[in-house]
């Protein structure tokens, strides 16, 4: 479910990492506890992200989600195909709902965060207990 | 202050068969209450296109008997229950003597000496507890929420659905008018009333039924294309058909006037709880209005956000949300009279920054037949 290439913060988003860019999205678990996404709202090209800073908003039909860079870093592409179709976030959240593409500041930062197995067993814990 | 566990909220007699469909649940009122199964849009267009199937058990039911049942009505209530005939409902307030609101609900005269009133799931004991502090007349009321489940079954299909499982005719019920008759066995109350803009039905019958009749509707239904619906898209649902929402719209602060509802407050019936205030206001003139607006963009106005007209903030949003049929976001705000035409440009707050909205008529969305 959670691919194991990727890396998992506890507010449920992801980054895949090469080299020295890293591609941000949110998870499976994010999208299903916010339902049909109909909004989302990312940063300008250029805009520099410290780690834990909200970048963006993803609106559902409910509810309002802020959006946390997982690591530091400068962004250098939007996915502004989600304009026009937010539902992706709900459909595919790992590959076409990407968000943005930053550049690395520190690519330490990476290791801090969950791989996925701990994010699914993160995830679990949460459904049991809800 | 700590919410209650899941075990310390109310549950409707369907509580097993929402987890068993894996809605997500919500506290509601102090209910456990699906706020969506399938998701909020795939919900509410089905409720559009062809029914959707709520469990509304939680709503309250207030039953008043006796002679003097109508004198009681007319007393706690701003609409003119005389008007009502044997089998006919209304939407009222339900009013305290500032003539602001108690609660909204409905009026069903069962009989000359039986009103049945069917009221919000968060305030049923308040109101249940105003009735009876205002009640000065020989009049019984019972608190009767625990003997009744509800569904409603709303929806062009509606009507063809439940059909199938009654032979009381349908098509002879009259919007806003009921009757009493055996549904796939189960005697009901079948009232042709709803919250969501579209033609349906809404039948109260005894809790140890509701599985039952779930199931039967569900099987009748579902190679029709209605499906589950939940809390979310009941509130999408009443904002885009326009619909006030207790403690958004309507409050112990607002009046019938404020929320263009002079339609349900008839001072010319008599004496009644807030009447006084009300013809007050009205003479001194009412100096705000409740009105309906659409978001210029993508933006979507949230409750609470402040909105802006004429370089300052003139009112704050009572109910913003996406409207998935009309595919717009829209929301109701009060706002001083003099911002309240058509076609006013305002402005709402997100998030720290403004964005341009349009006052529009209401209701947003009105079926087609």
């Amino acid at each position: 479910m959670y691919p194991n290439e990727y890396r998992y913060t506890k507010e449920h988003e992801w980054i895949k990492v090469s080299g020295d860019t890293g591609t941000i999205g949110i998870t499976d678990y994010a999208q299903h506890e916010l339902g049909d996404v109909v909004f989302v709202e990312l940063p300008e090209i250029g805009a520099k992200l410290k780690a834990g800073d909200v970048f963006g908003t993803i609106e559902s039909v409910k509810a309002v989600s802020e959006i946390y860079a997982p690591v530091s870093g400068e962004v250098t592409e939007a996915n502004t195909g989600l304009t026009s179709a937010p539902e992706t976030v709900n459909s595919d959240p790992h590959v076409a709902a990407w968000l943005v593409k930053i550049k690395l500041a520190n690519p330490a930062e990476v290791s801090g965060l969950m791989d996925a197995a701990a994010y699914q067993a993160f995830v679990s814990e949460k459904e049991a207990s809800a | 202050m700590t919410s209650p566990t899941t075990t310390q909220l109310r549950k409707t007699a369907l509580n097993a068969e929402h987890r068993r469909l894996k809605a997500k649940m919500v506290n509601f009122g102090g209910w456990d209450m699906p706020v969506e199964y399938s998701g909020i849009v795939s919900e509410h267009m089905a409720t559009r296109t062809a029914a959707g199937l709520f469990d509304v058990s939680h709503m309250g039911e207030i039953e008043v008997f006796g002679e003097e049942a109508l004198a009681l009505v007319q007393h706690v209530t701003c609409n003119d229950a005389s008007k009502l005939a044997i089998g006919q409902a209304h939407y009222s307030g339900l009013m305290n003597a500032q003539g602001t609101f108690v609660d909204d609900l409905l009026v069903h005269k069962i009989s000359d000496r039986h009103y049945f009133l069917c009221v919000n799931a968060g305030n049923q004991d308040q109101d249940f507890e105003h009735i009876r502090a205002n009640n000065h007349t020989s009049a019984q009321i019972e608190n009767a929420g625990g003997r009744y489940s509800q569904l409603a079954i709303q929806g062009p299909k509606a009507l063809g659905i439940l059909q199938g499982l009654t032979d009381v005719p349908l098509d002879s019920i009259p919007y806003y008018h009921f009757t009493f008759g055996d549904v796939d066995g189960v005697d009901c109350l079948i009232a042709r009333t709803g919250y969501t803009g579209e033609d349906g039905f809404e039948i109260y019958f005894v809790p140890e039924h509701t599985e039952k009749l779930w199931t039967s509707l569900m099987e009748a239904g579902s190679v029709e294309g209605m499906i589950p619906c939940g809390l979310g898209a009941r509130n999408t649902l009443r904002l885009e058909a326009s619909m006030c929402l207790y403690g958004h719209e309507i409050d112990d602060t607002t009046t019938p006037w404020d929320a263009g509802l002079g339609w349900i407050c008839k001072p010319n019936k008599g004496e009644f709880l807030g009447r006084e205030a009300l013809v007050r206001q009205k003479e001194k003139g009412v100096d705000r209005a409740l009105v309906g607006f659409e978001m210029q963009d993508r933006m979507i106005a949230r409750d609470a956000c402040a909105v802006w007209a004429g370089g300052r903030q003139i009112g704050r949003v009572t109910s913003g949300s996406p409207a998935p049929f009309l595919k717009k976001n829209i929301g109701m705000a009060y706002v001083p009279v003099e911002f309240k035409a058509h076609g006013t440009e305002i402005a709402v707050e997100i998030r720290g920054n403004r964005f341009p909205a349009r006052i529009v008529p209401m209701p947003f969305y009105k079926r087609t037949k």
